[in-house]
C-alpha cells in the first residue's frame, strides 16, 4: 500500500470502500471545487451511512416503482433483441451486418462473481474481430478512480464494422413527441461517457471508442422503444479533468489533519459506535463548498448546507456574486445598514458601496424615509 | 436576481423570515380560481395516481386511480377530472352572448403547485387530446376537450399571464425567502419562510416543512419512501383483490389507498389556499388588468376555436406558429419587465441601480418655455432635476415618468456634478393644446420625480408568412391536420397498458431489487 491509500484506508475505518458506479463517478464532476466531496469519493467513503450517523441524513431515495419500470423496459428490449433493439441500432449506428451476435455477459457459467465477469468481458471484447460478435449484453469494465479500481456496467455496447465501438444506454424516461426530459438527458450523457473513458482504458488503441453514444427510450407513454444518438464529447472532457483533480488527491489530502477519520467504528452487528458529534468535527475539518446543486447530487448535502448558513453561497452562486461575493451575510447586512463610517476593507470598496445603495433604495422604496 | 433582491435575500436569512420584493402584486389572482393538485406514479411519464382539485377550499374533490397502470381506469379519471375543470371553464361561457371577437366578462385560473404541476398538466394534455370519443378506443367525449383545454393553459405559463399559476412562482416572485431559488421550488418551505408559524423563525419552520414524512411533497412526484412504505401495499392489496374477484376486499382496498391519498394532498391543499390568501393581502398593480384584458381575448378567442370544432393543438409547433409564439412572449417579457416598474417603486429601484432610470428632486422648472425656432411657436416647458441616482442616459435620449407615463422627455443636459447629477429635460407632449400646460402636467419645483428609459409603448410584432406560405428554409408549408386511425393507437400500441404483467413488474419488480441490493 503506497502512502495515499493508507492515508485513505484510514479516512475510511474500518467499513468497506463503497464501490463507485457510473452514477457517482458522474457526480463527481457536478461539483469540482469542493475539497471534502472530492476526499470522500476518493477513501471510497459511504457518504450516505457517514452523513446519517453525523445526524443529517441524505434527502435521497429512488421511487421502487421507477426502479420497476427501468427493470422492465430493459428486460422487453432485451429477451427479444430481434424484435426492437436490433433494428434500432442498425438504424442509429448504420449497422450493416445482417446477423448480429447477442453476448450476454450477466454472469459467467452461472457466476457472477465482478473479477470473472470482467475478465470475461476483457477477453471477449479485446478478441480478433472476426471472433468476437457484435452486441454485449451488460459487459464488466473496470475504471480506476482515485487509485482504486471501480466495476462498471453499462446496459449494452455495440461494434460496428469498422471496429468502433458504442456505448448504448437504456432509459426509461420517456421521449415525448422528440423531447425528452433535460435533466435526465443530462445524466444519461454524462454517464455515456464514464462508459466511453472506461472502454477506452480497456481497448488502448485496439478498436476506437465513439463519442456519439445511443441512448435508447420508450416513445411517447408506451414501452415501444425509440433510439437517439448523444454527443459526449463536452461530458468526456469535463470527467477527464475531474478525475485527473482525483487522481492529485495527495495535494488534498496534504491539507488534512493527520487525525481525522470517518470510521464509523462500526460493532460487530455493523452498528456504529462513533460518537456523533465528533465524527462531525471530523468531517468539518475538511472544508466544503457548498452550493444550492448539492441537494441534487451529494449525500452530504444537508450536513453541509447546514455548515454554510449564513453564508451568501447557500442562498445561491447568483446571490453571492450580486453581493460582490462577500461571503457572511452578517458583513453583507453590516456594509449595507451600519451607519457610516463604517470600517470597509479597501478590497470590497465598491461592493459595499453598492450593497449600500441598494438598501437606501429598498429602504425608501418600502415606504421608509430615513 | 438582481442586487436588490440578493440583498432581500440576505435580509431574510438574517431575520429568519421571508423579505417582500415587491411593494404590489404583479399577477392576477381570480375570486374564484381552481386549485389542482395532481400527483403521479412515480417513473411513468404521465400516470395520474390522483389529484385534489376544486374552486372552494372547504370542499376539495379527491380523484384517485386505484390502478394507475391501467389505460381505462386512466380514462375514467381524465373523465372525471374533466367534470370538474370542463364544469368551472364552462361557467365563465355559460349566460353570456358577448358580440363576435369580444371577450367575455372573466375567465378561468388554473393554479397548480409548481412548474412540475404546469409539465404534469401539459403532459396529461397531450396524453388525451387526440383520443377519439367514436370508433376504436373510443374515450367519453369530455376527455379529448379536456386534454385541448389543459394543453392551451399549460401554453399559457408565463409571468405575464394569468389564465394558470404556479404557487411557488408567483409567491417567489413577490417574497425573497432566506433559502435558495432551487428550495424555493418547495411549496411547503417556501410558505414556511413567508408565514411561519407564530413563535418560529422561518428557517426552523422550513427544516419542518422540508422532510417528507411530516409535509408530503406538493407534487407531482410522491415521496419515495411513501411509494415504497405505504403505496406499494395498497396498489398491491388492491391487484390482489381484483385478481381474487373479491369485491368486498377491493372496496376496503380502495378505501385505504383514498385515505392514504387524501392525507398526502390535504397540507398541500391548504398550503395552495393560504398561498392564494397571502397573494390577494398584497394589492393588485395598475397594470395587472391591462395584462388580464389579453388573457380575457386569448380565452374567448380558444373557446371560440373549440366550439366551431377546432382540431387538437398539433404534437409539434409548426415553423410559423413557433416563431410567432417566440415572438409574443418575448414582446410579453419586455412589456411586463417595463409594466411593473411603472407600478412598483422596488422594481424602479432596479433601474435607478443600474442607470436606467433616476429619482430626483425638481429644483426649477419653466413650464411656459415656447421652442420659437420654427413657424409656429411649440409649448417646449424645461424642468431641472437633480439627483443622487446615477444618469447614464445623455443629451437626445428620449425618457418617459411613470407620473405621466404618455409625456415624453428629452434629454438636453447631464451636469455630473462630485455627489449629484444636474439633468435638463424638455417636455413634448401631453399638456394640453393650448400654449400654456394644462393643470398638473408639468412637473413642478421640488417635486419628486422619476425618470427611466424603459417604455410602455407597444412593439408592433413583424410580419410572418402564412401557413402556405412558409420557405422551404423551416420545411415547407406543414401538412394540414386530419384526424387518423393513428391518433386512436398512437403510442398505446403493443399491449402496454392492458398489459397485466408489465403492471406486475412495476409494481413488485422495484421492490424485489431494493431488496436484491440490500
Amino acid at each position: 500500500m503506497t502512502g495515499t491509500e493508507e492515508q485513505l484506508a484510514r479516512l475510511r475505518g474500518g467499513q468497506l470502500p463503497k464501490t463507485h458506479n457510473a452514477r457517482t463517478i458522474a457526480a463527481l464532476a457536478t461539483n469540482p471545487g469542493c475539497t471534502r466531496r472530492a476526499v470522500l469519493d476518493a477513501a471510497a467513503v459511504d457518504k450516505a451511512e457517514v452523513a446519517s450517523r453525523a445526524g443529517y441524513p441524505a434527502p435521497f431515495g429512488m421511487s421502487p416503482f421507477a426502479l420497476g419500470r427501468g427493470v422492465a423496459f430493459e428486460r422487453r428490449l432485451k429477451d427479444e433483441p430481434e424484435k426492437d433493439l436490433l433494428m434500432l441500432l442498425r438504424e442509429a449506428l448504420d449497422l450493416d451486418i445482417a446477423e448480429v451476435g447477442f453476448t450476454d455477459l450477466n454472469e459467467v457459467g452461472g457466476s457472477t462473481d465482478l473479477a470473472v465477469r470482467h475478465e470475461r468481458t476483457r477477453r471477449l471484447l479485446t478478441a480478433a474481430p472476426d471472433q468476437r460478435g457484435t452486441l454485449f449484453d451488460h459487459p464488466l469494465l473496470r475504471f480506476a478512480v482515485g487509485g482504486r479500481h471501480a466495476y462498471l456496467e453499462p446496459d449494452l455496447i455495440a461494434f460496428r464494422h469498422d471496429d468502433t465501438v458504442h456505448v448504448v444506454e437504456i432509459k426509461s424516461f420517456a421521449i415525448i413527441d422528440d423531447q425528452a426530459d433535460g435533466a435526465k438527458v443530462a445524466a444519461a450523457a454524462i454517464q455515456s461517457a464514464v462508459y466511453v473513458l472506461a472502454l477506452r482504458d480497456l481497448l488502448g488503441d485496439r478498436a476506437a471508442v465513439h463519442d456519439q453514444t445511443v441512448l435508447i427510450a420508450p416513445k411517447d407513454f408506451s414501452l415501444t422503444p425509440v433510439a437517439a444518438t448523444l454527443d459526449v464529447r463536452k461530458q468526456i472532457s469535463v470527467l477527464r479533468r475531474q478525475l485527473s483533480r482525483i487522481a492529485a488527491i495527495d495535494d488534498l489530502l496534504e491539507l488534512i489533519p493527520a487525525d481525522v477519520t470517518f470510521s464509523l467504528e462500526p460493532d460487530r452487528g455493523g452498528q456504529s459506535r462513533r460518537d456523533p458529534a465528533e465524527l462531525l468535527r471530523d468531517i468539518r475539518r475538511v472544508q466544503a463548498s457548498y452550493a444550492p446543486q448539492c441537494l441534487a447530487s451529494c449525500e452530504m448535502c444537508y450536513l453541509c448546507r447546514d455548515e454554510a448558513s449564513g453564508t451568501t453561497g447557500a442562498l445561491g452562486k447568483s446571490v453571492r456574486e450580486e453581493a460582490g461575493g462577500i461571503e457572511s451575510i452578517q458583513k453583507v447586512l453590516a456594509y449595507a445598514y451600519e451607519k457610516d463610517p463604517y470600517p470597509v476593507p479597501e478590497d470590497v470598496t465598491e461592493a459595499a458601496a453598492i450593497l449600500r445603495r441598494a438598501a437606501t433604495l429598498r429602504r425608501r422604496s418600502l415606504g421608509d424615509p430615513t | 436576481m438582481t442586487v436588490l433582491t440578493s440583498l432581500a435575500r440576505i435580509e431574510a436569512a438574517s431575520l429568519g423570515r421571508a423579505q417582500l420584493i415587491r411593494t404590489v402584486r404583479h399577477v392576477h389572482v381570480s375570486d374564484r380560481p381552481l386549485v389542482l393538485i395532481p400527483i403521479g406514479l412515480a417513473g411513468e411519464p404521465c400516470a395520474p395516481l390522483a389529484a385534489m382539485v376544486g374552486d372552494d377550499r372547504l370542499r376539495p374533490r379527491l380523484l384517485v386511480v386505484a390502478s394507475p397502470l391501467n389505460r381505462d381506469e386512466r380514462f375514467a379519471f381524465a373523465a372525471d377530472l374533466a367534470s370538474v375543470v370542463l364544469g368551472y371553464i364552462g361557467s365563465y361561457l355559460a349566460g353570456h352572448e358577448p358580440a363576435d371577437k369580444e371577450p367575455y366578462p372573466d375567465a378561468p385560473q388554473l393554479i397548480v403547485p409548481n412548474a412540475g404541476g404546469v409539465a404534469f398538466t401539459r403532459l396529461l394534455g397531450r396524453s388525451i387530446r387526440f383520443r377519439p370519443a367514436v370508433g376504436e378506443g373510443a374515450v367519453p367525449a369530455a376527455v379529448p376537450v379536456l386534454g385541448r383545454w389543459l394543453t392551451y393553459l399549460a401554453e399559457r405559463s408565463h409571468p405575464s399571464a394569468s389564465l394558470i399559476l404556479t404557487a411557488t412562482g408567483a409567491l417567489a416572485a413577490h417574497w425573497a425567502t432566506g433559502q435558495s431559488a432551487v428550495e424555493d421550488e418547495n411549496l411547503a418551505t417556501l410558505l414556511a419562510w413567508i408565514a411561519p408559524p407564530p413563535g418560529m423563525s422561518g428557517a426552523d419552520a422550513a427544516l419542518v416543512a422540508e422532510d417528507p414524512a411530516r409535509c408530503p411533497p406538493a407534487g407531482p412526484a410522491t415521496d419515495p419512501g411513501f411509494d415504497r412504505d405505504v403505496l406499494a401495499g395498497r396498489l398491491t392489496a388492491i391487484r390482489d383483490a381484483r385478481n381474487a374477484a373479491d369485491m368486498a376486499a377491493e372496496q376496503r382496498a380502495i378505501a385505504a389507498l383514498e385515505r392514504e391519498l387524501r392525507e398526502v394532498l390535504t397540507p398541500t391543499w391548504r398550503l395552495m389556499w393560504q398561498g392564494i390568501d397571502l397573494l390577494r393581502s398584497l394589492p393588485e398593480a395598475g397594470h395587472v388588468a391591462d395584462r388580464r384584458k389579453g388573457d380575457l381575448a386569448s380565452f374567448a378567442g380558444y373557446a371560440r376555436y373549440l366550439a366551431d370544432g377546432g382540431f387538437p393543438q398539433p404534437r409539434k409547433d409548426a415553423a410559423v406558429d413557433a416563431a410567432r409564439r417566440l415572438v409574443r412572449l418575448e414582446g410579453d417579457q419586455q412589456r411586463l419587465e417595463a409594466q411593473m416598474a411603472y407600478d412598483d417603486p422596488l422594481v424602479m429601484a432596479e433601474y435607478r441601480m443600474t442607470g436606467a432610470a433616476f429619482e430626483g428632486v425638481v429644483t426649477h422648472a419653466e413650464p411656459a418655455r415656447l421652442d420659437e425656432s420654427g413657424r409656429k411657436a411649440k409649448l417646449r416647458p424645461w424642468i431641472w432635476v437633480e439627483t443622487t441616482d446615477e444618469v447614464t442616459a445623455g443629451p437626445g435620449s428620449e425618457l418617459r415618468s411613470p407620473a405621466r407615463p404618455g409625456q415624453k422627455a428629452v434629454v438636453i443636459d447631464v451636469d455630473q456634478q462630485e455627489h449629484r447629477t444636474l439633468v435638463t429635460l424638455e417636455l413634448q407632449n401631453g399638456m394640453g393644446r393650448g400654449l400654456s400646460p394644462a393643470p398638473g402636467s408639468v412637473p413642478e419645483a421640488d417635486d419628486v420625480v422619476c425618470y427611466t428609459t424603459l417604455t410602455l409603448d407597444f412593439q408592433p410584432s413583424p410580419e410572418f408568412p402564412s401557413r402556405e406560405d412558409t420557405p422551404w428554409t423551416h420545411g415547407g408549408p406543414p401538412p394540414e391536420y386530419v384526424a387518423t386511425d393513428l391518433d386512436a393507437t398512437e403510442a398505446w400500441d403493443g399491449a402496454d397498458w392492458a398489459d397485466d404483467a408489465y403492471a406486475s413488474e412495476v409494481l413488485d419488480g422495484g421492490l424485489a431489487v431494493e431488496e436484491g441490493a440490500q
